[in-house]
């Protein structure tokens, strides 16, 4: 895992974006998504990555916390295909390489042939609002 | 300070309505309040501390405070979704202990069955300021996925089955069959449940519990007063609350917040699991009184599927009588808030006012305990011991 600078560009829909706007400490995260990166926060002074991102350790309540460049790849700890829906799709749990476990979709698989434990890696989706969004696709 | 023997239940209201498109939730939450208070012997006028959560209209106490014109010493507005009114039971005895107010009303009331909400398959949208919000709407999570999940988990770890979820559908069916006003009064089988359509995989529709108009109330005082009224004693003897955090991803969601508010109100009261006759047991979707179950101690964590199976929770059949009403599932779930029937019908049994054909002989000790509010992984948690005496 590589240390990520600050970087100035801006990711797009940012500024009109309500759920980035709420939380500026938190840029640096979709300005990365923007280029196709996986950001994890981890605490510079008990070394764990947490989820989701915030400035302050939830394990050990340290605020020396940085952005770290994620592999993107985990494995999936739980998954349900949501069928009582206008657009069915695979709600799930990911365990990333880096440790946490995050609410995402798995996308581009057959929800018949899915499976806990099964390696996964990140791709971006759009939201509403315009941000990119982690997703997961079997490996 | 223990809370134990310092308050008693002397009031308790399920509202009969299941439908109430004709009535507001501020009549509703009136209605509830009098029937407890006519159940207890009580009077508008003798009640000094109210406590509600976020169905009330206005999301605190004022408003509904103001509607019944109540004389208050204390107010508490908790809000932790379905859980809040048995958290409420904790804290309405830590007030009525601490001499802050001597009648405690608790009420609940909402109409999402008219409303036509679907708010447990409906992708759930929160105000951008909530720290989790840009996380987890983007994935458009329901209530009813989230439940799917932890029920895959549950499988994959311990081998948990779709039939032995079945179970805890077939045990409130079996219940409300008995109860006159329960929405869903027929008896289905494990079939059954597996023949209804999934909702999110493995869930099926009968794994999860209804959406109905209504509410409900409760009426807690001191021992000197209780004694002086007309109903059986029901004494609060251990609470206990707690929210169950995502841990920073560090998440086990085969584990409830039960663990904590179970072990607090079981040390509180004094007794063990093992002393427990009635439970009943928040059944928002069937996999969580499975989970719970576990995690309250009634058996060893990874075996409640097998508890739960071939009846066992049917009163007068298995081990553990529990939600003689029917429950979530079957009888009533008003306002998408499961707390308040809970400790209702742990009250009904205790007093011997159960259902005959549910009634559990020589029930002198039961707990109420459930969930509230979905954040991912967590959600707050409270459970209550009661005792006849």
């Amino acid at each position: 895992m590589n240390t990520v600078n600050h970087q100035s560009q801006a990711a797009p829909g940012f500024e009109s974006d309500p759920y980035c706007g709420a939380f500026p400490e938190l840029r640096a995260f979709w300005e990365a998504t923007a280029r196709g990166q996986l950001l994890v926060k981890t605490c510079k002074a008990c070394e764990r990555a947490h989820w989701y991102p915030r400035m302050f350790c939830p394990f050990c309540s340290s605020q020396d916390t940085e952005w770290r460049e994620a592999s993107g790849t985990g494995k999936i700890y739980a998954f349900s295909e949501v069928l009582r829906t206008e657009v069915p799709y695979v709600l799930a749990y990911v365990r990333l390489e880096e440790g946490p476990i995050l609410m995402t979709n798995i996308v581009d698989a057959d929800p018949a042939q899915l499976q806990i434990d099964q390696p996964v890696r990140v791709l971006f989706r759009p939201t509403q609002e315009g941000r990119d969004f982690p997703v997961f696709t079997p490996v | 300070m223990s809370i134990n023997g310092k308050a008693y239940v002397v009031g308790a209201y399920e509202h009969p309505t299941r439908f109430a498109p004709d009535k507001s939730v501020a009549q509703l939450h009136a209605e509830c309040a009098a029937g407890a208070l006519e159940d207890a012997g009580l009077s508008f006028s003798d009640v000094d501390g109210y406590f509600c959560a976020g169905d009330a209209p206005g999301g605190g106490p004022l408003p509904l405070a103001d509607y019944m014109n109540l004389k208050l010493s204390w107010v508490n507005g908790t809000e932790l979704g379905g859980c809040s009114y048995l958290a409420h039971i904790g804290h309405a005895a830590a007030a009525i202990a601490a001499g802050k107010c001597s009648v405690a009303l608790i009420t609940l009331a909402g109409k999402p069955r008219s409303q036509g909400v679907s708010v447990g398959t409906q992708p759930r949208v929160l105000s951008p300021d909530r720290p989790e919000t840009p996380w987890d709407p983007p994935t458009r999570w329901s209530i009813a996925g989230i439940y799917g999940m932890y029920a895959m988990r549950h499988m994959h770890q311990y081998g948990t089955t779709a039939e032995q979820l079945a179970w805890v559908k077939v045990a409130a069916s079996h219940h409300a069959q008995h109860n006159p006003l329960a929405l869903l009064r027929k008896v289905v089988t494990v079939e059954d449940v597996l023949a209804s359509p999934v909702i999110a995989r493995p869930l099926h529709k009968l794994d999860c519990c209804v959406i109905t108009d209504g509410g409900g109330a409760l009426v807690l005082t001191r021992p000197e007063i209780a004694r002086s009224l007309k109903q059986p004693l029901v004494k609060v003897l251990g609470c206990g609350e707690t929210i169950k955090t995502n841990n920073g991803g560090e998440l086990d969601v085969t584990r409830t917040g039960a663990e904590r508010s179970g072990a607090a109100a079981f040390a509180e009261a004094g007794i063990g699991v093992g002393d427990i006759k009635y439970a009943s047991v928040y059944d928002n979707f069937t996999i969580m009184v499975i989970m719970q179950l576990e995690d309250l101690g009634f058996c060893k964590k990874g075996e409640g599927g097998k508890f739960v199976a071939d009846g066992n929770l049917i009163s007068g059949v298995g081990k553990l009588p529990w939600n003689t009403d029917g429950g979530g599932l079957c009888n009533n779930h008003p306002m998408n808030r499961g707390g308040i029937t809970k400790a209702i019908e742990a009250v009904r049994q205790l007093r011997g006012q159960a259902h005959p054909l549910v009634q559990v002989k020589n029930c002198d000790f039961a707990l109420a305990s459930g969930p509230g509010l979905v954040l991912g992984d967590g959600h707050a948690h409270a459970t209550v011991i009661f005792g006849r005496e």
